[in-house]
């Protein structure tokens, strides 16, 4: 029996058509024996080769290209909008931040205590940058589904294309380095970045 | 500290860029130039003088990692105070950027207070 091997894997992979090979060529052996134990072992090999089926025609009949070309570019499409729509907010905020503070430049009696407040609401508008980086991570991850989605979709195709290999992970080490914004417990505090920082004079 | 210094900040966040300005000015820093990632920083740096440096990691075409290598690789000005500010908060950045010649490093969200702490480290060195 043939096997695809991958270029970028070490690993082997079977088309459906050739685990049904398997299933039934045992099955048929199986089936030639009058054994009690046999017996069994074929009616859970029948059991096996409808599972299999049923899969792959469920799996075929997935409306991939609906996955593509229409649920990822509409949850996308709403993340950018969050995107656009908070930094329109900070955008606001800040132009009403700015005049409160240019109001109180003259006013030297209240400006320290209106300029430590202001300095608050900026400092309150970083949530913009942040949650933006964290909404482009999510839209990422929902490319990456979408595409192996579409991966597997072709391993089940009826033409019995092979499987396609997932590929070696081509990122810069640039690019790797770029996950942020970390999870809480999954970075370093600004208090352990100093030690860190210390620590190499 | 010296305020008159011009500085270059960068980060492809509107928001990100206006909040540093706004929290320069207050510190005292007048001059101030903008850039969207590394690539647009760097063809500026080329083209000024520039006395300090504040940029985020994560843009594109080219991060601030990038811009922080090609500055410290250069032959003008590679001296020049750079800190990172940006919510890459993995040990592994801190390390990269260091050894990339980083001179401080600062985690988003930050304060003003954390943001001038680390300036008036860094000029008066």
């Amino acid at each position: 029996m043939k096997t695809a091997k991958t270029k970028d894997q070490d690993q082997v992979h079977f088309s459906r058509d050739q685990v049904m090979g398997v299933i039934s060529s045992l099955m048929h052996k199986v089936g030639e024996s009058n054994a009690q134990p046999m017996h069994k072992v074929y009616v859970e090999l029948q059991k096996l080769t409808q599972i299999l089926s049923d899969m792959h025609a469920e799996i075929a009949a997935t409306p991939t290209q609906d996955i593509g070309q229409k649920h990822v570019p509409i949850a996308t499409d709403e993340l950018d909008a969050v995107v656009g729509v908070t930094e329109e907010a900070s955008a606001t905020i800040m132009d009403a931040t700015e005049a409160i503070q240019a109001i109180v430049s003259d006013h030297e009696d209240i400006q320290g205590a209106v300029m430590a407040e202001t300095t608050k609401i900026f400092e309150a508008c970083t949530f913009q940058d942040i949650t933006g980086q964290r909404i482009t991570k999510v839209i990422k991850t929902l490319k990456d589904i979408e595409a192996i989605v579409a991966r597997l979709h072709a391993l089940f195709d009826p033409d019995g294309k092979r499987p396609v290999s997932m590929g070696e992970d081509t990122r810069t080490e640039d690019e790797k380095l770029m996950n942020g914004p970390q999870l809480e417990g999954q970075g370093v505090t600004q208090d352990e970045i100093d030690k860190l920082l210390a620590e190499f004079g | 500290m010296d305020t008159s210094k011009k500085v270059l900040i960068v980060d492809d966040y509107k928001t990100m860029l206006r909040i540093v300005r706004n929290l320069l000015s207050q510190i005292g820093f007048k001059n101030v130039d903008e850039a969207s990632d590394g690539q647009m920083a760097l063809q500026m740096f080329n083209q000024n003088d520039y006395g300090l440096i504040i940029s985020d990691w994560n843009m594109e075409p080219m991060s601030g990692y990038e811009f922080l290598k090609s500055v410290r690789a250069g032959a003008k000005n590679s001296g020049v105070p750079f800190i990172m500010v940006t919510a890459e908060s993995k040990t592994e950045n801190v390390v990269k950027a260091k050894q990339a010649g980083v001179s401080n490093y600062i985690i988003k969200p930050f304060n003003a207070e954390t943001l001038k702490g680390k300036i008036e480290s860094i000029m008066q060195e």
